[in-house]
């Protein structure tokens, strides 16, 4: 019984062997090839394949339930309800390239949400009918609210050298806290309707929802500064060796407060735009947002251990949770099967980074 | 002979209780290669750290062309024009060759592009290039992280950084431990080049041979402090091993 079994073992795989032998010669050669090493390049990233799978869900759910998951209706509301999550994903997407982490973005978005709409309500005052000028002060509170606490986050991680993971907890309380005290736990409704109008308002052709396309904006600048400019490179040559960095004179230390402090200031713009769609600070609306975010980047590629990031996979991130809910809600399903397929995909993602790791630890 | 070029004078380092260097002295002369050597532990990368600005020393000064200067970060080493080969490399495993060797330095896209930051990434390829084939290593691809490079390969890395960027000073602490015969002989041709450029170069290794081949001068450091100096021309394998394990009195004392 036991006996034949290796000698079968090893007939099976060189079976397997020969038969592959030719493909893998052809994609040998394929890879060699221009076109064919940019593909090859691709897919020894973790943001090829979620875009394939994400692909391949849409495809599931068109096949499903046909006419109604692939609607223009359906794709603008799912893009309409992952703008706000972009765009804080955006920001995390930079902090984990660093190696760090930002727990505080739901709550700083929160925060500056409550911060903004207060200002706007100043003295008790009816807001419903300002004009630009108080929008525009609501919209710099909101900013420079985010501001502040990626700055304060920046400054406990990179000075006072606290782990961003505790840093960023001790940052989230406050900000929660700080948001509930302030609005006496209770939702402001009444917000100028300008920015009523700007959140329900559509661009291109009366088509695309507003707030879609500022964070689609904020998502490919995230991108090109990421990949192209020098903030980019310093941020993923931190985060894959901070000694390094520092030895090759890079100033580590403000880098690092730059980087959280972009993440705030997006969890600030994230906040202002969540006032302009839901027309109040949904004070109970955020709890898992931070979480959410930190899902959509680890989806998307981003390393647990920094170094390696890209924001186009962190924006396929957030679409897969979105597109699955949606999917299971149309076909009938309880949407929490959503939650249950992203911690599967999630616990995928980080498998398939570490295994990598481990590959080349082994040279 | 001429005046130092960079001297280092009663360094001391401590590192809770342990004394990595108790007074250390150590002297660099202009256009030579100084070999120095050490048993395991006996300080070397320490000093090296301290003069690269990588660690601050707890006593004791140094000095740069007769200047007392403070080395308070590596950027101002680098800016003073001396480079670091570090023993562990320091290199960014997750970012390719290229952007290795420019980390820091990057080149930027011409006009408004680069006032924006953008990297003109086809120079920083194009300069790598140059300096890994001068080097005598073959990036099959120069795109590839430099995890994904062997151990020698990244060695070749971390010296082609240094070298290229060296203007006074390079340290290259045991820059061949993991290289094959070929690339070690072209990193030793390399070190002799950067001499002849003009530029100070230190090596610290543990091979002999090596050493008293290469060598104009040689320092040897044991337990923290500097206890001989030899010509490289004339010295013995068995005068330096025995400098190092204390076999003969140390300098000063003598
Ligand atoms: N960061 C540190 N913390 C504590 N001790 C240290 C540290 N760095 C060095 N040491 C200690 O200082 C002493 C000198 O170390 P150093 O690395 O300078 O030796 P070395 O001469 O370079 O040895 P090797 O030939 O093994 O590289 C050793 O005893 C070492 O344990
Ligand atoms: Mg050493």
């Amino acid at each position: 019984m036991t006996a034949p079994q290796p000698s079968r073992a090893k007939f099976i795989r060189s079976a397997i062997q020969t038969g592959l032998k030719p493909l893998a010669e052809r994609w040998g050669s394929f890879s060699r090839t221009r076109f064919g090493s940019v593909i090859a390049r691709a897919f020894s990233t973790n943001a090829a394949w979620i875009f394939l799978l994400l692909i391949v869900l849409m495809f599931i759910f068109n096949f499903l339930a046909p006419g109604k998951f692939l609607t223009e209706f359906n794709v603008r509301s799912m893009a309409e309800n992952v703008a706000v999550l972009l765009v804080i994903a955006v920001g995390e997407t930079f902090v984990m390239a660093t190696g760090g982490i930002d727990l505080s973005v739901g709550y700083v978005l929160l925060f500056s949400g409550v911060t903004s709409a207060q200002t706007m309500n100043w003295g008790g005052r009816d807001p419903t009918n300002s004009g630009w000028d108080v929008v525009l002060l609501g919209f710099v509170v909101a900013i420079g609210s985010g501001l502040a606490w990626g700055v304060l986050n920046g400054l406990i991680v990179a000075k006072a050298k606290v782990p961003a993971l505790i840093a960023t907890l001790g940052t989230l309380g406050m900000s929660w806290g700080l948001a509930e005290i302030l609005s006496n736990g209770q939702d402001l409704r009444y917000l100028p309707t300008i920015i009523a109008d700007m959140g329900a308002s559509r661009v291109i052709f009366d088509k695309v929802p507003l707030v879609v396309v500022v964070a689609v904006t904020v998502a490919a600048m995230g991108a090109v500064i990421l990949s192209l400019t020098k903030f980019g490179r310093y941020t993923v040559a931190i985060g894959s060796n901070q000694e390094a960095a520092r030895r090759a004179g890079i100033n580590v230390d403000r880098h690092l407060i730059l980087v959280y402090a972009m993440s705030g200031t997006l969890a600030g713009l994230a906040g202002f735009m969540s006032l302009a769609i839901f027309t109040t600070t949904t004070i109970s609306g955020h709890a898992n947002d931070n979480l959410q975010a930190i899902a959509a980047v680890v989806i998307g590629g981003t390393s647990l251990m920094g170094g390696v990031a890209t924001v186009a996979g962190t924006t396929i991130g957030v679409c897969i949770p979105m597109v699955l809910f949606s999917g299971f809600t149309i076909l009938g399903y309880q949407s929490f099967w959503r939650d249950v397929a992203v911690g599967a995909v999630l616990i995928l993602a980080v498998y398939t980074d570490q295994l990598r790791r481990r590959r080349r630890e082994r040279r | 002979m001429a005046d130092p070029l960079l001297q280092a004078r009663g360094i001391v380092k401590n590192y809770g209780h342990v004394e990595a260097l108790r007074g250390c002295d150590f002297d660099v002369y202009p256009n030579e290669i100084v070999a120095l050597i050490g048993d395991n532990g006996a300080g070397k990368s320490t000093l090296i750290k301290i003069l690269a600005g990588t660690e601050q020393a707890d006593e004791g000064e140094i000095v740069l062309e007769g200047h007392r200067i403070h080395v308070g970060s590596p950027f101002e080493a680098m800016r003073l024009g001396i480079e670091t080969v570090y023993q562990d490399l320091a290199l960014a495993p997750d970012l390719d060759g290229s952007a290795n060797l420019y980390l820091g330095r990057e080149v930027m896209m011409a006009g408004l592009l680069g006032k924006l930051g953008f990297l003109d990434n086809k120079t920083m390829r194009a300069g790598a290039r140059k300096a890994f084939g001068e080097l005598g290593v073959d990036l099959q691809n120069a795109q590839s992280a430099v995890a994904n490079l062997s151990g020698g390969q990244r060695q070749s890395v971390a010296v082609a950084r240094s070298v290229a960027w060296a203007s006074k000073v390079v340290f290259l602490d045991e820059p061949t431990a993991a290289l094959g015969v070929v690339q070690t002989a072209r990193v030793l041709e390399t070190v002799k080049r950067i001499r002849d450029r003009g530029v100070a170069a230190v090596l610290i290794s543990h091979n002999m041979r090596q050493v008293l081949e290469i060598a104009d001068r040689i320092e040897v450091l044991r337990l923290g402090r500097r206890v001989a100096r030899f010509e490289g021309k004339g010295a013995t394998i068995e005068q330096l091993v025995s400098a190092m394990t204390g076999g003969i009195a140390e300098e000063g004392a003598a």
